[in-house]
C-alpha cells in the first residue's frame, strides 16, 4: 500500500503542495523540450525531403557550434563570425548535394542513410583538425545573449528562470514558426512535398532536386547552428555534445518523422515528461531516470502507434 | 474519330525529332537506331508489344534517360541528350504508366505542383504571403481551377490522391500535366486498366486536350482500337527497332506489325 501510495498519490500531492517546484520544473522540461524539438526539426526536415535518415544530424549541431567558437576564437568578430558559420552550413549543404546524394540518387533509403554516417566521421574529421578537440565556450556574451536568472517570488515560494533559457526559447519558437509556414504554404514547400513523394513525378513537373537538396539541407544547418548556440551555452562546444542528437530519435518517434508540428509537439512531451518524471518519480528508484525515460516513451509508442502522433498515415489500397 | 488519311495529315511543323537513336542498359538494347518525329499539333501513337522499348523511347524523349547514341531535336534546337530539367522547361509534360503522384498531396496541390515552373516569385514574398506572391498564387489557383474543371474532378479535389480510385488517379495526373501548359504531352499508357467508360472518357480528354488547348500529343497505349480512333500517325516498335510508321490504317494492314503483334516463327 505504501509503494502504490508513493507511485500514484504522492507525487500529485507534492505537486499541489508546493506548486512553485512544479512550475519550476514544467519551464525546465519546457525549455530543455524546445532544444529537442530543435534537433528534431533538423532531422524531419532532410527526411521529408529526401527519405534519407540524416544520422550526421546530431554532429551538424556540434560541427555548427565548433564553426562559430572556433572562428571567434581565431579572432574574428563574432557577428562576422555568426554570418560566415551560416555561409559555412550553406557550403557544406551545397557540398552534400554534390558529393553525397547526386551521386546517390535513386539509391535504396539504406545505402543514403550509411552515406550520413561517412559525412558524420568527415565531419568529426574536418572538426578536430581545424579547431581542436578539446571542449569550448559559447560566445554567448558576444553575441548579446542574455546571461543571468529572474527570480519571481510566486505560488509561494521562489521561482527561477534563465535569461538565455527564454532568449532559447523564443528564437526557437520563432525559427520553427517560420519554417512551418515556409514548407507548408509556399512553392518551394510544395516542391519539398513533392520530391519526398516521388521523385520521377517531381522530375516530370520541372521541379529540381539538386535545388531543393540544397535547400533542406542548409535549413536543417540553420537549425543546427541555433541548437548549437543554445546547448553550448547550457554545457560547453565539444564532440560530446553529439549524445544529445540521440534524445531527437524518441522525439521523432513521437512525434512522426515527416511532422514539423510533430517535432514541436514531440520534444516538448519528451522534454517534460523527462523533467516530471526525474523530479517526482526519480527518487524512488534512486534517480538518473533521464537516461533512459524518452526511450521507453518511444517504445510505448512504437507499439501502439508506430507512425507517430502526427505522422503521415500510411495509405494502402488493396 | 479521325478520317484515316496518309502522314501528310499532321498539321505542323515538326516540334521534336529523334534520330538514329539508340539506349542499351548492359547487354540488353532497349531502343535500337529509332528514328521518327512529332509534328506540331498532332497525336502521335507510339506502340508496340511488351518490352518494344515504348517506354524507354518516352524517357529519353523527357530526359529520363540518356541515350548512348543518336541526335534529339527539339523546336529546333539540336542534342544528343535531354535532361529532364530542361525538357520540363522546354514545355514538355508527362504522365506514368504506373501513376506517379503526389500521393500525401490533394488533387488541387498535385495540379498545382504543375505550375512549379510557372511561379517565380521570391521566397520572401512567399514566406509573407504578400504583395505580388499572393497575387500570383491566386492566378496559379484560377487556372488550377479551370483544369479542375475541364476534366470534371470538381468534387475530388481536397481529396488527397492516394485514396482516389484508379482511374481518378490517372485523371488527376493528367491534369498536373496539363496545368504546365505543356507544347508536347507524352502520355505512357494513358487508359492502362481502366474499364470501357473509364476509356471513353479518358479518349474525350486526350482529344479535347489536343483541339482545346492545341496540345501536341504523344501517347502510347495497348488498345488497339483507342489507337486508330485517336492517333494521326502512329509508330511501331519491336524490340527496340522501329519496324512501321505511318497513319493507323496503313499501320493496322502492315504486315510486319501483324506478325510482331501475333508472333512468327522466325
Amino acid at each position: 500500500m505504501g509503494l502504490l501510495y508513493q507511485i500514484f498519490i504522492d507525487p500529485f500531492v507534492q505537486m499541489g503542495t508546493a506548486p512553485d517546484l512544479f512550475v519550476q520544473t514544467l519551464w525546465e522540461g519546457i525549455v530543455g523540450g524546445m532544444l529537442y524539438a530543435l534537433i528534431a526539426l533538423g532531422f524531419v526536415l532532410i527526411f521529408k525531403a529526401s527519405g534519407v535518415f540524416n544520422f550526421a544530424q546530431g554532429i551538424m549541431v556540434v560541427f555548427a557550434a565548433l564553426t562559430l567558437v572556433g572562428l571567434y576564437n581565431a579572432g574574428v568578430p563574432a557577428f562576422l563570425a555568426l554570418g560566415l558559420t551560416i555561409a559555412v552550413m550553406f557550403g557544406l549543404a551545397y557540398a552534400v548535394e554534390r558529393a553525397v546524394l547526386r551521386p546517390l540518387v535513386n539509391q535504396p533509403d539504406i545505402i543514403l542513410f550509411m552515406a550520413t554516417f561517412g559525412l558524420t566521421y568527415f565531419l568529426i574529421g574536418v572538426g578536430e583538425f581545424v579547431f581542436g578537440g578539446d571542449p569550448k565556450v559559447m560566445i554567448t556574451d558576444q553575441l548579446f545573449l542574455p546571461k543571468g536568472a529572474v527570480t519571481y517570488k510566486a505560488l509561494g515560494g521562489i521561482i527561477s528562470v534563465q535569461k538565455l533559457d527564454v532568449a532559447a526559447t523564443v528564437i526557437a519558437s520563432i525559427m520553427v514558426a517560420g519554417l512551418a509556414v515556409f514548407f507548408s504554404k509556399t512553392r518551394i514547400g510544395r516542391a519539398l512535398r513533392a520530391v519526398a513523394d516521388s521523385h520521377a513525378a517531381a522530375l516530370s513537373v520541372g521541379i529540381s532536386l539538386e535545388q531543393i537538396w540544397v535547400i533542406v539541407w542548409f535549413a536543417a544547418g540553420l537549425v543546427a547552428l541555433v541548437t548549437g548556440i543554445f546547448w553550448g551555452a547550457r554545457s560547453d562546444v565539444s564532440f560530446a555534445l553529439d549524445v544529445i542528437a540521440l534524445k531527437a530519435l524518441p522525439v521523432l518517434i513521437l512525434g512522426g518523422l515527416t511532422s514539423i508540428p510533430g517535432a514541436i509537439v514531440g520534444g516538448l512531451i519528451i522534454g517534460i515528461g523527462e523533467k516530471m518524471w526525474e523530479f517526482y518519480w526519480g527518487p524512488l528508484i534512486g534517480g538518473g531516470t533521464d537516461a533512459w525515460f524518452a526511450y521507453v516513451i518511444a517504445l510505448v509508442f512504437l507499439l501502439f502507434k508506430p507512425q507517430g502522433l502526427f505522422g503521415e498515415k500510411i495509405i494502402e489500397r488493396v | 474519330m479521325r478520317a484515316p488519311s496518309g502522314p501528310d495529315v499532321a498539321v505542323g511543323d515538326v516540334l521534336l525529332a529523334v534520330e538514329n537513336v539508340s539506349l542499351s542498359f548492359g547487354g540488353v538494347k532497349a531502343v535500337n537506331d529509332v528514328s521518327f518525329d512529332i509534328r506540331k499539333g498532332e497525336i502521335r501513337a507510339i506502340i508496340g508489344p511488351n518490352g518494344a522499348g515504348k517506354t524507354s523511347m518516352l524517357n529519353i524523349i523527357n530526359g529520363f534517360y540518356q541515350p548512348q547514341q543518336g541526335r534529339i531535336t527539339f523546336k529546333g534546337e539540336v542534342r544528343s541528350k535531354m535532361r529532364p530539367h530542361e525538357a520540363a522547361t522546354g514545355g514538355i509534360a508527362r504522365t506514368f504508366q504506373n501513376v506517379a503522384l503526389f500521393r500525401g498531396m490533394t488533387a488541387l496541390d498535385n495540379i498545382m505542383a504543375g505550375r512549379t515552373l510557372k511561379m517565380r516569385r521570391n521566397f520572401f514574398w512567399q514566406i509573407l504571403r504578400y504583395g505580388p506572391a499572393m497575387h500570383e498564387e491566386v492566378a496559379h489557383r484560377r487556372r488550377a481551377e479551370e483544369i479542375i474543371d475541364f476534366l470534371k474532378i470538381q468534387e475530388i479535389r481536397r481529396v488527397p490522391v492516394g485514396r482516389l480510385p484508379y482511374g481518378l488517379q490517372k485523371r488527376v495526373e493528367l491534369g498536373r500535366a496539363l496545368a504546365m501548359e505543356p507544347e508536347l504531352l507524352l502520355l505512357d499508357e494513358p487508359m492502362a486498366g481502366m474499364n470501357l467508360e473509364e476509356k471513353e472518357d479518358m479518349s474525350r480528354f486526350v482529344l479535347d486536350a489536343n483541339d482545346y488547348y492545341g496540345t501536341t500529343i504523344a501517347l502510347i497505349e495497348h488498345d488497339m482500337g483507342v489507337v486508330m480512333d485517336l492517333s494521326d500517325r502512329v509508330v511501331v516498335l519491336d524490340h527496340g527497332i522501329k519496324i512501321a510508321d505511318g497513319a493507323p490504317a496503313e499501320v493496322k494492314s502492315n504486315q510486319a506489325v501483324i506478325d510482331a503483334y501475333l508472333g512468327v516463327a522466325h
